[in-house]
């Protein structure tokens, strides 16, 4: 089964409110996803010659200070972090290839959840609730968030197989269905240069984005692609650092519904999610068409093209 | 008239009220407010109630429906009067998927656009959709009227047997067995009729008639009778 929800802001100033407004959107999905949850935010944005990793352990103990400090000594540079519940947020301008290299070799336990200017993956195993307390989600800002409760079927439940997945800057896709060829499109996606951290068919969609935008596509063009090479059932919601998209397969076999004011486009697997958010009574409803691509970029709709 | 507040409510205390016996005693009128997209609102009632929901309905709201006429005031999620045998049920704004499924008396009206597979397997229900219906609507209809004054999309009426479908607008495309049939007069009228119930203004000689070309295995007398095994040959 599967929830997604997403909400992109059009007016800055809800900015500040953005995980009140975001949590319930989550927890009204729990029923359709109790066993595990997530959510991609943006914002906090880092000036251009530096990125933000976000970081994750197992580990509850786990001695992020030590590994800051020892990050640190061997990159140098700038660095600057904090920490939220099991995750930590490090801003460095160290580049992304050596973070990585680094980690690889002094933290292999740790998973890296997402790498960008603007995008900090959060996620974890439980009801929605529990993962949504864990990070103090109703506190956050930004300017767009997508989340995800969990109903596996294609692979286990944990916190790697949990949604939204993340394969390039600021890219981050969250899908309710299942790919029938995500393993044939990995090993083509794997000879293009991609890299996979787990054998979910999610991380195989947010990988060919990846590829497609790398390819120099736009959002658009990437989402239409995607229509002729993904088989399968997908609803897929989208957030790029400063874009929004959602799409769904031809034949609509997972639902999904759009809602769109002034102030927000919010986007959810049911309607119950969106009762709660302010205006919502003289929103726009509607349910995306099949196969149509929607794309929200710096808070214009940029197409609702046909892709079949 | 009766109140009920679902932020006050469960949705189980409000099908039953609906279900008791004594629902229409003191009035027949109910209204229901907040639903927030709930599921299953005001299903399989059985009485002749009037039930306004005032706001969005989730999923199979309505269903199983006899003699009762239940208005939405908002949109309504997958599977509105599903199964409906007898009554009325009127969305003022958007259906999502499967509306009037499998239904077999009655009149759905939904004012706005149905998506995908609007009227799939129709049982003797009619169904009226103010502006566009999604693909494959009406798929294996069986019996009723289905009418679209806006677009349909792709595949109508595929598989189709004996429903009527009325179409104003454009139809992506036809399902298998589906053709276009001529309007005569009892059609126009068949149509006028169905178009006045629902509260519609629309011309009956603007729209176009589809049914079945009646050409699919059943449809044969050839493939009658003969069960599997059967030594009658």
């Amino acid at each position: 089964m599967c929830g997604i929800v997403g909400l992109y802001l059009k007016d800055p100033s809800l900015e500040p409110r953005l995980g009140e407004l975001f949590e319930p959107m989550l927890l009204a999905m729990a029923d359709r996803g109790p066993d595990s949850a997530g959510f991609a935010i943006y914002g906090d944005e880092v000036p251009s010659d530096q990125l933000k990793f976000t970081l994750q352990s197992a580990e509850p103990g786990y001695d992020w200070e030590g590994l800051v400090t020892a990050m640190e000594r061997d990159l140098g540079g700038q660095l600057d972090w904090f920490r939220n519940a099991t995750a930590v947020v490090i801003k460095t301008d160290s580049g992304e290839e050596r973070v990585r290299e680094w980690l690889a070799g002094n933290a292999p336990a740790v998973s890296l959840m997402s790498v960008g200017h603007s995008i900090e993956i959060l996620k974890g195993v439980g009801h929605p609730r529990l993962v949504a307390d864990r990070f103090s989600l109703s506190g956050m800002q930004g300017s767009h968030i997508i989340g995800h409760t969990r109903m596996a079927t294609e692979s286990a439940v944990s916190m790697e197989g949990s949604h939204p997945f993340t394969t390039g800057l600021d890219l981050c896709l969250v899908h309710n269905g299942s790919l029938s060829n995500h393993n044939r499109l990995r090993l083509e996606l794997e000879r293009q240069g991609m890299t996979f951290e787990t054998e979910n068919d999610s991380e195989v969609a947010a990988a060919y984005l990846t590829w497609k935008l790398r390819e120099g596509e736009t959002l658009t063009q990437a989402l239409e692609s995607a229509i002729q090479d993904l088989d399968g059932f997908y609803t897929f919601t989208i957030g790029t650092r400063d874009g929004f998209a959602v799409l769904r397969d031809p034949i609509a076999c997972k639902p999904a519904v759009l809602a769109e004011t002034d102030a927000y486009v919010a986007m959810a697997s049911e309607y119950r999610a969106l009762a709660r958010l302010p205006g919502i009574s003289g929103a726009r409803v509607w349910e995306p068409e099949p196969g149509r691509v929607y794309v929200w970029e710096n808070a214009q709709q940029a197409s609702e093209e046909t892709g079949t | 008239m009766k109140k009920l507040s679902l932020a006050e409510h469960s949705v189980r205390e409000l099908n039953s009220a609906l279900h008791d016996p004594q629902a229409m005693d003191g009035g027949t009128e109910w209204y229901v407010s907040d639903p927030d997209g709930r599921h299953a609102l005001a299903c399989g009632l059985n009485d002749e109630l009037q039930v306004t929901i005032d706001g969005h309905a989730g999923y199979y709201c309505a269903g199983m429906n006899q003699h009762a006429t239940v208005v939405v005031n908002g949109t309504v999620g997958v599977g509105v009067a599903e199964n409906m045998m007898s009554g009325l049920v009127r969305v003022r704004g958007n259906a999502s998927q499967s509306a009037g499924a499998t239904g077999h008396g009655g009149l759905l009206v939904i004012e706005g656009n149905a998506s995908a597979r609007c009227g799939i397997s129709m049982k003797g229900i009619d169904i009226v959709v103010g502006g566009d219906v999604g693909h494959m609507s009406a798929f294996m209809g069986q019996a009723g009227r289905l009418v679209v004054c806006g677009d349909a999309g792709e595949a109508f009426g595929d598989s189709i047997y004996e429903a009527r479908l009325y179409v104003r607008g454009q139809v992506e495309s036809l399902g298998a067995d589906c053709i276009e049939k001529p309007m005569r007069d009892e059609h126009r009228e068949e149509l006028r009729g169905l178009l006045a119930h629902a509260g519609m203004d629309f011309d009956p000689s603007e729209f176009r008639r589809y049914g079945s070309a009646r050409e699919l295995y059943n449809f044969h007398v050839d493939n009658a009778g003969i069960e599997q095994g059967d030594s009658h040959e």
